[in-house]
């Protein structure tokens, strides 16, 4: 499985997502600068962690312009696997793809350090290896992770089972103290509604392997190829009829 | 001409900027200050023909760019005397 690594000027978990993709999980990862305008053969697209453009104007305002996102929202539409990471998150809601925003973190702290989320769905390209409930510790690194939507945003998003972690405590609880940045709901990710565009802002990728401290965030990868080579049998069945036959 | 564009959080919308801010006068002694909302100010140079024209330029520029409609609204002023005050 092939995944691209979209990289913006103020990336910082780009070699993070490139290594966590080639070396735990084992599969075929390539960078794409945001200057391109072809993801090419991908088969997952990965928008990583970071300061794109600085995080100028808002977090993620600008990168969403950048002529790499064109090919980021024609794969998306066409139901490819976008999984947006930290910044990467944060550019897909200005984009559009996820809806909501991202406001300061409520204590004003740029918090870095490993919190707890719960799996709400399974159901995605990204945790569709996860079990319901599936508690992941995974370190998080943001200012403004602080998730917003409007009511009647927010009723849709539980409606459609659009919200897929929530930060929680240690005993798997929702608690306020649970949630490090004031996210609405201790939202901490979600998928738009056609399923196969994921954004958090905790970091699976650094959380790949025990030597960082922590696994738990290989399965959101593995998920990715789980789902993959799910999908693909039917593509895969009707390959190999047409080549037996022949 | 020089347009100037004020973006702000919506009513609705929590500004843990400002209400640090507003803490920080209050322990200052601004005793007086009930609140505080932090915004962001741009000033753009528009080469139009018209007020009308640069007003629109500038509306276009925060809908597509300068604010977040989730989150913001904004305020269009067009300084018509070219911004040389």
């Amino acid at each position: 499985m092939k995944f691209a690594v979209v990289v913006f000027p103020g990336s910082n978990s780009d070699h993070d997502a490139h290594y966590a993709v080639s070396h735990p999980l084992g599969e075929e990862a390539r960078f794409v600068w945001h200057k391109d305008t072809s993801l090419g053969d991908a088969d997952a697209v990965i928008l990583p962690g970071g300061f794109a453009h600085g995080d100028y104007l808002r977090t993620g305002a600008i990168a969403r312009f950048s002529p790499i996102m064109a090919d980021v929202r024609r794969f998306a539409d066409a139901g490819g696997p976008v999984l947006g990471i930290c910044n990467g998150f944060q550019v897909l809601l200005e984009a559009g793809l996820l809806p909501g925003a991202m406001l300061r973190n409520d204590r004003l702290h740029f918090r870095c350090e490993f919190v707890n989320v719960r799996v709400e769905q399974n159901d995605t390209p990204f945790t569709a290896a996860c079990r319901p409930g599936q508690r992941l510790l995974m370190p998080i690194a943001h200012g403004e992770g602080n998730y917003y939507a409007d009511a009647a945003v927010l009723e849709q998003l539980e409606r459609n089972r659009q919200v897929l972690f929530r930060y929680v405590n240690a005993a798997g609880e929702e608690t306020r103290d649970a949630n490090p940045n004031g996210s609405v709901r201790n939202i901490a990710g979600l998928c738009n509604e056609a399923r196969n565009v994921v954004g958090l802002m905790p970091h699976p990728e650094r959380a790949a392997e025990l030597a960082v401290g922590g696994a738990d965030g290989l399965v959101m990868l593995q998920s990715a190829v789980h789902w993959f080579t799910r999908r693909a049998p039917a593509a895969v069945a009707v390959a190999r009829s047409s080549s037996l036959s022949a | 001409m020089r347009v100037r564009v004020f973006v702000t959080l919506k009513p609705s919308v929590f500004d843990p900027q400002g209400t640090t801010v507003a803490e920080a006068l209050h322990t200052l002694g601004f005793g007086s200050v009930d609140g505080v909302r932090q915004g962001k100010y741009f000033e753009l140079d528009i080469a139009a023909s018209s007020p009308d024209e640069a007003r629109q330029v500038a509306t276009d520029a925060a809908d597509k760019l300068l604010a977040n409609p989730v989150i913001e609204s904004y305020r269009v002023e067009v300084d018509s005397a070219g911004g040389s005050r």
